[in-house]
């Protein structure tokens, strides 16, 4: 079983500021780590590993220093990891970047056969949740979204079965393999990961792949060239104002507050 | 078998750092384990790193290293309530290659030093937290992490975990504090334009200043407050030895804020924007309290073992030196392939016939003399302000009678033989 996770560095948008004035992200502002979505691709990859065997090998795109995203993939349980750094791939939205991506894999494929491909959700800086899918429709395999667990996998029958999570309730989907899952976070914790992986992940030399190396690429997809999305605004959402304090004696509260939720009942229940 | 390395270094402090570095740097397999989130994450310093003993390390650092500014001037202030004496130098000497020292923010500072060992060959393992060293017939031979599978051998182990080495302890190298062997130390990183630090410290572009604050910075207690500049951040920090704060029922965190609105010290934060608080314990029992530094496959280093000159504020720098000593003793002992306490011994030696145990023994009794006479702080600083402000006044009085009116007053106040014997004994100490 050979199985290709597809990491991303990015800011941790817990601390990063945005710039009042340009409305930008101040990238300096916050320090670089692995998109906590993919972390958990890490892991389940690493999970279905200890099951069936195999090899777990990332795949990230970014600047040089983004190696760092492929080392902790290696803490978390990856065996090896290819970068593809380049300036051409510079200022890449989602469809420049799925399609680097996937020419990467291409790549990939023919050292050995690719059996399965997890990506996260989608990247906490720009939430859009498009490569995953978009990688998938490039190399011609189904995708499967939101995935919350794995419940089998044969790689003899080249078959999978995955819960999807679906607003109120989950869905249970066969698949042929090689597909791609992107995952949610409820798919597993990330445990504390063991002395020895640590240690061949601080010694551990991703490989880095420029464009020169991923063989015939139609350059004009790359980077901001292949990138038609405009980025029409952006904006840090308003805070929640209002509110209302509940006071008085605390079984009137209580009341009260029964009240005001009873009152408010569809805020809390998704209609059948 | 998990894997054997030549050494590990508990701490990317600059201790183990510095040694993990040299090790590295002479071919030794070298293992750095830190326990936070990346070197400096959690480190606290009023922020002076000396050039020499880094220098020793990486010549010409500076061109380099994430450093604030180069100090360029120094300033000593004995405050009173409303008053302050000060004194200082200022040299552009300072601002020149090869530099004297510079502010730094450790948090920083640790992460570049980490990654030059990391260019030289160590491995640095972050967020593992070592919970013991593994004793075997009376040897140290590797240690116990947090983590699965946790356990890594190694021939020599380096405790550079810092001021509170619970590592050190467990081995019995050392016991549990005393309170008058620790100062409690707070401190605040301000962020503010440079601009304004500029005109308000009177520097220019890549100057730095330093002002160390005694008296009523810690209301006369036993300790020293400092406020140092950054590039667009000052830090402003105060401590006493913990036996102070408790006789004295202060609350650090009060006592910071107590600085920080002083009137004397108050227009330089103003607009300021506090972007870090921290608080740390700095080992301050000097000679007498350095513990044992040498064993069976390990030895101590930097604040681990003690090493800090409270009184001209010298730690880094002893933790670098002595990181590297330790590492050439391991360098010497694996050419015979001997770890026993005697053969790394040679650390204790290089140790002890250095400038640090020489300093430290030079200053042997001064923090307890000081904290046994409390005189010095609490009632000489006012002293020196109410004697300056009846010296510079101009009232119509000669100064001949100036003079000896403030003569007067200061051996009226505490009486002529205590004052000579306060003078003598205060000599003494830091002879
Ligand atoms: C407020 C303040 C101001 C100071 N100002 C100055 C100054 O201006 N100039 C100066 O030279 N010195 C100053 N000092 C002293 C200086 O900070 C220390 O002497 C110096 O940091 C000692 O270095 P070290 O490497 O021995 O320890 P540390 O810097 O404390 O490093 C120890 C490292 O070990 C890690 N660690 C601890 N336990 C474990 C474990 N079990 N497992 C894994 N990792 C562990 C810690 O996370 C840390 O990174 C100041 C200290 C304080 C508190």
């Amino acid at each position: 079983m050979h199985i290709v996770v597809c990491v991303k560095q990015v800011p941790d948008t817990k601390i990063i500021k945005i710039n009042p004035k340009t409305n930008t992200l101040d990238r300096r502002s916050a320090p670089a780590i692995l998109n906590p979505y993919d972390a958990h691709a890490v892991q389940e990859a690493a999970r279905i590993k200890s099951r069936t065997g195999g090899t777990v090998t990332v795949l990230s795109m970014g600047p040089p220093q983004a190696v760092a995203v492929i080392k902790k993939s290696v803490e978390i349980g990856a065996d090896r990891g290819y970068l593809i750094s380049d300036r051409a791939f510079a200022g890449a939205d989602t469809l420049a970047t799925s399609y680097a991506l996937s020419k990467a894999l291409e790549k990939i494929e023919q050292e050995s056969p690719v059996d399965l491909v997890i990506c996260g959700k989608h990247a906490i800086d720009g939430d859009t949740g498009q490569v995953g899918p978009g990688i998938a429709r490039r190399i011609d395999i189904p995708p499967i979204t939101n995935v919350i667990e794995v419940s089998k996998i044969n790689s003899d029958e080249k078959k999978i079965v995955v819960k999807r999570k679906q607003l109120n309730g989950y869905e249970l989907i066969e698949s042929q393999i090689p597909c791609l899952l992107t995952v949610e976070k409820e798919i597993n914790d990330i445990g504390y990961s063991p002395m020895p992986n640590m240690i061949k992940a601080a010694r551990y030399e991703p490989v880095i792949w420029s464009v020169a190396d991923l063989g015939e690429v139609d350059r004009a997809q790359l980077g901001l060239k292949g990138s038609p999305t405009i980025v029409g605004k952006m904006f840090s959402p308003p805070r929640p104002e209002g509110g209302k304090k509940i006071e008085g004696e605390p079984t009137e509260q209580i009341k009260e507050l029964m009240k005001l939720l009873e009152e408010k009942i569809d805020l809390f229940c998704f209609k059948a | 078998m998990s894997e054997k390395f030549d050494v590990i270094v508990v701490g990317a402090g600059p201790a183990g750092t510095s040694c993990a570095f040299v090790c590295a740097k002479n071919g030794l397999n070298v293992l750095l384990i830190e326990r936070g989130e990346y070197p400096g994450s959690k480190n606290v310093m009023g922020g002076v790193l000396y050039r020499k003993q880094m220098e020793e390390l990486i010549p010409e650092f500076w061109k380099e290293a994430p450093l604030e500014r180069p100090v360029i001037e120094q300033r000593f202030w004995m405050m009173d309530k409303e008053s302050v004496v000060q004194f200082g130098y200022k040299g552009l000497e300072w601002g020149q290659e090869p530099y004297n020292n510079f502010t730094v923010l450790r948090a920083q500072f640790d992460q570049w030093f980490a990654r030059k060992a990391v260019e030289t060959g160590a491995l640095l393992i972050n967020e593992t937290v070592v919970t013991e060293c593994i004793v075997e017939n009376g040897k140290v031979i590797g240690v116990r992490t947090d983590r699965p599978d946790g356990e890594v051998y190694a021939d020599v182990v380096v405790l550079a975990d810092g001021v509170n080495s619970l590592l050190g302890k467990q081995l019995g190298f050392h016991k549990e504090f005393r309170p008058d062997e620790v100062a409690l130390t707070v401190m605040e990183v301000v962020n503010l334009p440079k601009e304004k630090i500029n005109d308000r410290f009177n520097l220019e572009e890549n100057q730095g200043c330093t002002v160390e604050i005694f008296g009523d910075s810690t209301k006369g207690n036993l300790g020293t407050a400092f406020l140092y500049t950054n590039k667009d951040s000052l830090n402003i920090g105060v401590g006493t030895t913990l036996s102070s704060m408790i006789k004295a029922k202060l609350k650090p965190y009060d006592l910071l804020d107590y600085l920080k609105t002083h009137p004397m010290v108050k227009p330089y934060l103003e607009g300021g924007e506090s972007a870090e608080y921290l608080a740390h314990l700095i080992p301050e029992g000097g000679y007498r309290s350095v513990p044992k530094v040498a064993g069976n496959g390990v030895v101590v280093v930097g604040d681990a073992a003690q090493l800090v000159n409270a009184i001209h504020r010298e730690g880094s720098n002893m933790a670098m030196s002595s990181g590297k000593m330790a590492a050439e003793a391991i360098i010497e002992a694996k050419k015979d392939d001997n770890y026993s306490e005697a053969s790394l011994n040679r650390y204790k030696d290089a140790l002890y016939g250095s400038f640090i145990m020489k300093d430290l023994e030079k200053y042997k009794d001064a923090a307890h003399i000081f904290e046994k006479h409390p005189q010095y702080l609490r009632d000489y600083v006012p002293m020196m302000n109410r004697a300056a402000s009846k010296f510079f006044t101009v009232d119509g009085t000669s100064k001949r009678e100036k003079q000896k009116e403030v003569l007067k007053s200061v051996t009226d106040e505490r009486g002529t033989f205590k004052v000579l014997k306060d003078i003598y004994r205060a000599w003494k100490a830091v002879k």
